[in-house]
Formats: structure tokens, C-alpha cells, sequence
């Protein structure tokens, strides 16, 4: 689950980090009372999307007179920002925050996520702030100072001064210790929220040294929202696509895409090697959909008909590996689903394993058309054909 | 030979009372496995299948001699039943669980760090030595013993290979499915260290699919250090960045973890790598043919 920004300052906040004083407006007649609560000028115009390469799209603005903050803030909401991260059709951008403009000295990133190899919790910073750090990655590797939090020891004043003395130039000495403090707040949220990411970027340093988050990011663990029910309400699911937020209420793992041949799948890993398959058959894939291991009938009917609602799907192709979902539980589900949506588009079946004949007599037996594979090859020819 | 299981194993099934543990339970005594023991606190005395019921992992081990098990309780309380299975001292844990927080992930590796216990998984379909036993819920029958080793970060994707394998005539030494979460316990790279030993295992099919760097790492591995044919898969070069798919640790992010960086480091590593699925048993055998 993302965050947005006005909601991970709130957090950051909250565990003593210094955040610009800011206000969330949703309608443009906020704006104006925001400035005189706020300090200004300058002030910051923020669009509060998920989607991050804000700046470059246009959804941050710097300005100095109240009345541009309206401007501002009024040509960003209801409209879409499209961003580097956005995809082409941009978001559409419901809240807008406004905040006090911070003069920077100097700017740093600094995050906490889990490293895959090593298992442990992991502190990234880099003098390289403001920028996004797949860049720094890409071209000066040697700016990103990496640590790793033992997880039996916890947080260590000397993990933060590992990072901190590794500074060349050094950290003006005023700023060593509000950075320490961050640091070890930072961990902690990390920790007790189930984070899979928090990040600061930029972190600033004032001439008084200060130190700032001026923007920041927190992405919260799916799996571990159970423990966290306050943070439920945090979530913002306007972004979301409607058919992926349908297919979540039917605990299946859809994902919209950009092609014409929808995908029903069992197994994360079978289905996006079907997608692949499809794109090497010279098609391409409207979606990713893993209906899981032990989808009954229900779940494959409802999967169908998901696929189906996008209006840019020209053809079917289901592939399923029978191990613990049976062939026939399969069939049953796809002839429901045809019966009752009625097949607009061909439909290619491919299944294997587990009562796999009683599941293809099934789909003789309907009279209804379906293209049956033999093989995973045969599949994907048999795909190409209907898109040619 | 085999590596990890073989007919010697003897299982016990934590969360053995809950459908999906006792359907499992009745799966893997039909392969031929040994299931001594189940665990389910406050079950302890009665029998699923056949097989005893206790309350701890501890008393399983002091009373059924078990030395392996297999997990199938649910996300909140994994990572405790992994953790007493492992202070209990089994060889082996396997945990199908899917859905175990990331930070339980973190202590549990914390934890397994310098112990001698295996883990496999979390998020997998388990461990099997065709002919001999089975530790997982992979459907048995696909399956014929030979010399090939599966090694796979994913379930059906592994059914599907390993169908082609076994209706082509390779069969199988050990298939492990290593799991679909950012932490598990162990990877293509001590696996790989087995099979290097085990003189059954002719060559090594791995499939890897977006997300991390393991392949990365098994690549380079495998060019320094590992002498019998290995044959790689990996899916996902069609997945969009930073988009979970399907698995929680099949994600690219953060420009790391793309299909095609890890296609190049394997190649360049002299590693075949079948980029169609649909031959990828004739693209092995083929392969194992040139020796």
C-alpha cells in the first residue's frame, strides 16, 4: 500500500522529524486561506498523486504571491499529471498540498528497505538529493553509501555514524546530530509500520542546520496490514484501476496491461510466462491474472469476466497447469463464465495435468466454441492466428 | 542419490488439522512419503490420516523422530512455526505459506544465520526426489526419477518444465521450488552447491523470473565455480516496472530486477537460456545431448 506524501510527512512528523509546515487542500477556495496560515512567501504547490517524477510533469511549483498558489492549485486539481512514472494517460490529481517554501542549503536522500540478499534492513544515503536514485545508481554508483541493520542488534547510533563520516564533503558538524536523530526515527517507523520503503528525498540541511524532509515516501507491507488496521483508512484507492479493484474483492491477482489478448493463469510465475509468450507470438498481453492454486468455479467465471470487461480485449488464452486446481473445476468455471457473459472474443483453452479429459469433454460437450490446445506451442500459434 | 530428501525423510506437518495441511498430508502419504508426525497446538493426541498429532514441534521430534518438516499454517504465525521447527533442530524446513510478512522474513533469516537447519521457501511449492519422496504440494505423477535438478523461484511454472522433461525422458534427481517472496531461505546458489556434489544430477534447469538479483549472483557462480550443464528460464520480460506480479518478490524496482539484465548475465556466463516455453524440454535436451 502507497502513501501519499502529505500522509508520510504526517507519520514523519509524528516520530519528531521536521517537516515544512504545510496545508492539504481539495478545492481551489482552500488555497487562498492556506497562505495565511502558512508561511510565505515563497510557498510550494504539490499534487498529491502516487506516481513519483512529479516535478518533471509539472505537479510541484514554486511561487511567491498568494494568488498564484490558487493558480497553481487550481490548474493541478481534477486535471491528469502525467509524469514519467504515470504512464501516458496520467493520474488524475484530487488533493494538493501547500507548504511553506524551506531555503536549502544542501540536499540529501536518505531510505530504509529491505535488501533482498542479505535479509536485513537497509539504510541507503547518498549526497546525491533530489535525485532519483536509480540515476545516482546508474551513473555515480559511488555516492550511494549503503547499511545494514543486524536485525537481532536493532538500530545503532554507530550505523547512523557509519553512514554520516562517510560524507566527502562532510556534513557541516550542526547538522551531525539532528541527522542522527532522523536516522534512527526513520528505522523506527520502518520497523513498527511494516515498511517496505520509507524515503526522504530530498532531506535538506538549512544554513541554521536544520534539518528538513522535504518530500518523502512510505510504502506499507499488503501482508502486514492486518496488524496495522489504523492504517486502513490511509488508503487511497481512486488511483486504482476498477477492474483491478474488482478482481482484489475476488482474491484474484489481476493487473491491467496494455495489449489485446486478456490471460487467465494459475501460478504468479506460468502466467507471466504465458504473457511472454503471447508477446513472442506477435501479440500482446492485456493483463497479468493468476486465479492461484485452488480457484474454485466461482473464481474462474469471475476471472473471465473481468478479462472481458476491458473493451480492448480481442482473445482469451487460458492456461492452466492442473496440479491441486483440477482441469474439470476449470471447465466447469470457463462454460459458466461464456453462458452467462456470452463469448465475444475466441477463446483458447490449454490445459494440462489434474483430470485434464473430463476438463476437455466438458468443453466438447457445451457447444460452445472453444479453440482447445494440445500443447503450450500449439497455444501460442493458435493466439498469433486470431491477431493477424 | 538426491540431495536434501530422499526415502529416508521422516516429516512432520505443522498446521497438519487445517484443510490445506490434512489434503496435503493425505497427498504426500499416497507419493510414498513418510509423514510421521503433524503438529497443531492444542490437537495434540488426536490423528489426521493416520498420522499422530502433537502439540510442539519438540515433542514430534522426541516422540515420531522426525526430521523434516513441511509448513502450512497461516501468515500471522509462520514465521514462529519456522522458527520452532528450527530450534527443535530439523534438517529441513519446508514453508508453503504464502503471505508472510516481509519484517517476520527479516527474524527468521536473523535467526536461521549460522544454524544448520535448510529452509525452502517460504511461498513454494516444497522439495521432491522423484521415486523416493515428496515434501510440498507439487502433484506427484508429473514427476519420474533421472538426472536432471530443478531449481525454481515458482510452482506451475516448475510443473509445466518439469512435464516436458519427464514426457521427453529426462527425468529427475531433486526439484526444489525456492520460493516467490523478496526473503527466503535459501537460493539458486545453495542448491546449486549440492547438485555440484550429488554424482546423480547430470545438469541443472533453473528458472528464475523479474525481481532481486538471484540469478545474477547464480550466474556468476556458475561460470566460476559449476561444471555441469545448466539451462535457464526466466519469466517476466513483459511485466511492467514496479508492479507486483503475482509473487511479492516478483517486482522490478528501483531500475534492478528486469527479465533481460538477467537473460545477458546468464548468457554471458555460458549459461543456455530457453527464451520459449513451449521447448524448453527439447531446448535441455538438446543440451544434455551435446554433454
Amino acid at each position: 500500500m502507497k502513501l501519499h506524501e502529505y500522509q508520510a510527512k504526517d507519520i514523519l512528523g509524528k516520530s519528531g522529524i521536521t517537516v515544512p509546515s504545510g496545508q492539504l487542500v481539495t478545492a481551489a477556495d482552500q488555497a487562498t486561506k492556506a497562505t495565511q496560515i502558512i508561511n510565505g512567501p515563497p510557498w510550494v504547490v504539490k499534487a498529491q498523486i502516487h506516481a513519483g517524477g512529479r516535478g518533471k510533469g509539472g505537479g510541484i511549483r514554486l511561487v511567491q504571491y498568494p494568488y498564484e498558489v490558487v493558480t497553481a492549485t487550481e490548474s493541478l486539481l481534477g486535471n491528469k499529471l502525467v509524469t514519467p512514472q504515470t504512464g501516458p494517460d496520467g493520474i488524475v490529481v484530487n488533493q494538493v498540498l501547500i507548504e511553506e517554501g524551506i531555503e536549502i542549503d544542501r540536499e540529501y536522500y536518505l531510505s530504509m528497505v529491505v535488501d533482498r540478499s542479505t535479509g536485513c534492513p537497509t539504510m541507503i544515503f547518498s549526497p546525491a538529493g533530489g535525485m532519483e536514485i536509480e540515476e545516482t545508481a546508474a551513473t555515480s554508483s559511488e555516492l550511494i553509501l549503503k547499511e545494514h541493520i543486524d536485525p537481532t542488534a536493532g538500530w545503532m547510533v554507530h550505523n547512523a555514524r557509519n553512514l554520516i563520516y562517510s560524507l566527502d564533503p562532510p556534513l557541516p558538524v550542526g547538522a551531525i546530530r539532528p541527522l542522527m536523530s532522523v536516522m534512527g526515527s526513520v528505522y523506527k517507523i520502518f520497523m513498527t509500520l511494516d515498511c517496505t520503503l520509507v524515503e526522504i528525498n530530498p532531506l535538506a540541511v538549512t544554513k541554521d542546520r536544520k534539518v528538513y524532509a522535504l518530500d518523502a515516501k512510505i510504502n506499507i507491507d499488503d501482508n502486514a496490514l492486518y496488524r496495522h488496521k489504523e492504517l486502513l483508512q490511509l488508503d487511497d484507492t481512486r488511483e486504482k484501476d476498477p477492474l483491478e479493484q474488482m478482481a482484489e474483492k475476488y482474491h484474484l491477482n489481476y493487473i491491467r496491461l496494455e495489449g489485446n489478448i486478456g490471460a487467465m493463469v494459475n501460478g504468479a510465475g506460468l502466467a507471466m510466462a504465458t504473457m511472454d509468450m503471447i508477446k513472442m507470438a506477435g501479440a500482446k498481453p492485456a493483463n497479468f491474472l493468476d486465479v492461484g492454486g485452488g480457484a474454485s468455479e466461482d473464481m474462474i467465471t469471475k476471472g473471465v469476466e473481468i478479462i472481458l470487461k476491458d473493451r480492448r480485449v480481442k482473445a482469451i488464452m487460458i492456461n492452466i497447469f492442473g496440479g491441486i486446481l483440477r482441469c474439470d473445476v476449470l471447465a466447469r468455471g470457463v462454460v459458466a463464465a461464456a453462458r452467462k457473459t456470452g463469448i465475444r472474443v475466441p477463446l483458447i483453452v490449454r490445459m494440462e495435468g489434474t483430470n485434464v479429459e473430463e476438463g476437455r469433454a466438458i468443453l466438447r460437450d457445451s457447444e460452445l466454441k472453444f479453440f482447445v490446445a494440445r500443447d503450450l506451442a500449439e497455444a501460442a500459434t493458435l493466439v498469433a492466428k486470431q491477431v493477424s | 542419490m538426491s540431495i536434501l530428501v530422499d526415502e529416508h525423510t521422516r516429516v512432520v506437518v505443522q498446521g497438519i488439522t487445517g484443510r490445506e495441511g490434512t489434503f496435503h498430508t493425505q497427498r504426500m502419504l499416497d507419493y510414498g512419503t513418510v509423514v510421521a508426525a503433524g503438529v497443531t497446538p492444542g490437537k495434540g493426541g488426536n490423528q489426521v490420516e493416520g498420522v499422530p498429532v502433537f502439540n510442539t514441534v519438540k515433542q514430534a521430534v522426541r516422540q515420531a523422530g522426525v526430521n523434516a518438516s513441511c509448513i502450512f499454517v497461516p501468515p500471522p504465525f509462520a514465521a514462529d512455526a519456522i522458527i520452532e521447527a528450527a530450534s527443535a533442530g530439523l534438517d529441513l524446513i519446508v514453508c508453503i505459506t504464502e503471505g508472510i510478512p516481509v519484517l517476520d522474513m527479516v527474524k527468521v533469516a536473523g535467526f536461521l544465520r549460522n544454524r544448520k537447519t535448510v529452509l525452502i521457501g517460504p511461498n513454494c511449492p516444497g522439495i521432491i526426489s522423484p521415486g523416493k519422496t515428496k515434501v510440498g504440494i507439487m502433484p506427484g505423477p508429473i514427476h519420474t526419477p533421472g538426472p536432471m535438478a530443478v531449481i525454481s523461484r515458482s510452482g506451475t511454472l516448475t510443473y509445466e518444465v518439469v512435464d516436458q522433461l519427464t514426457r521427453i525422458g529426462l527425468g529427475q534427481s531433486t526439484c526444489i521450488g525456492i520460493g516467490g517472496d523478496p526473503i527466503i531461505g535459501t537460493t539458486f546458489i545453495d542448491h546449486l552447491k549440492r547438485f555440484k556434489q550429488d554424482t546423480e544430477t547430470k545438469g541443472v534447469v533453473m528458472i528464475g523470473e523479474i525481481g532481486g538479483t538471484a540469478e545474477e549472483e547464480a550466474a556468476d557462480y556458475i561460470r566460476d565455480t559449476f561444471d555441469k550443464p545448466v539451462i535457464a528460464f526466466i519469466a517476466g520480460q513483459t511485466a511492467p516496472p514496479g508492479r507486483r506480479m503475482g509473487h511479492a518478490g516478483a517486482i522490478i524496482s528501483g531500475g534492478e530486477g528486469m527479465a533481460n539484465h538477467k537473460i545477458k548475465a546468464l548468457q554471458a556466463a555460458g549459461i543456455t537460456v530457453a527464451m520459449d516455453l513451449g521447448t524448453l524440454g527439447k531446448t535441455v535436451q538438446e543440451v544434455m545431448e551435446k554433454g
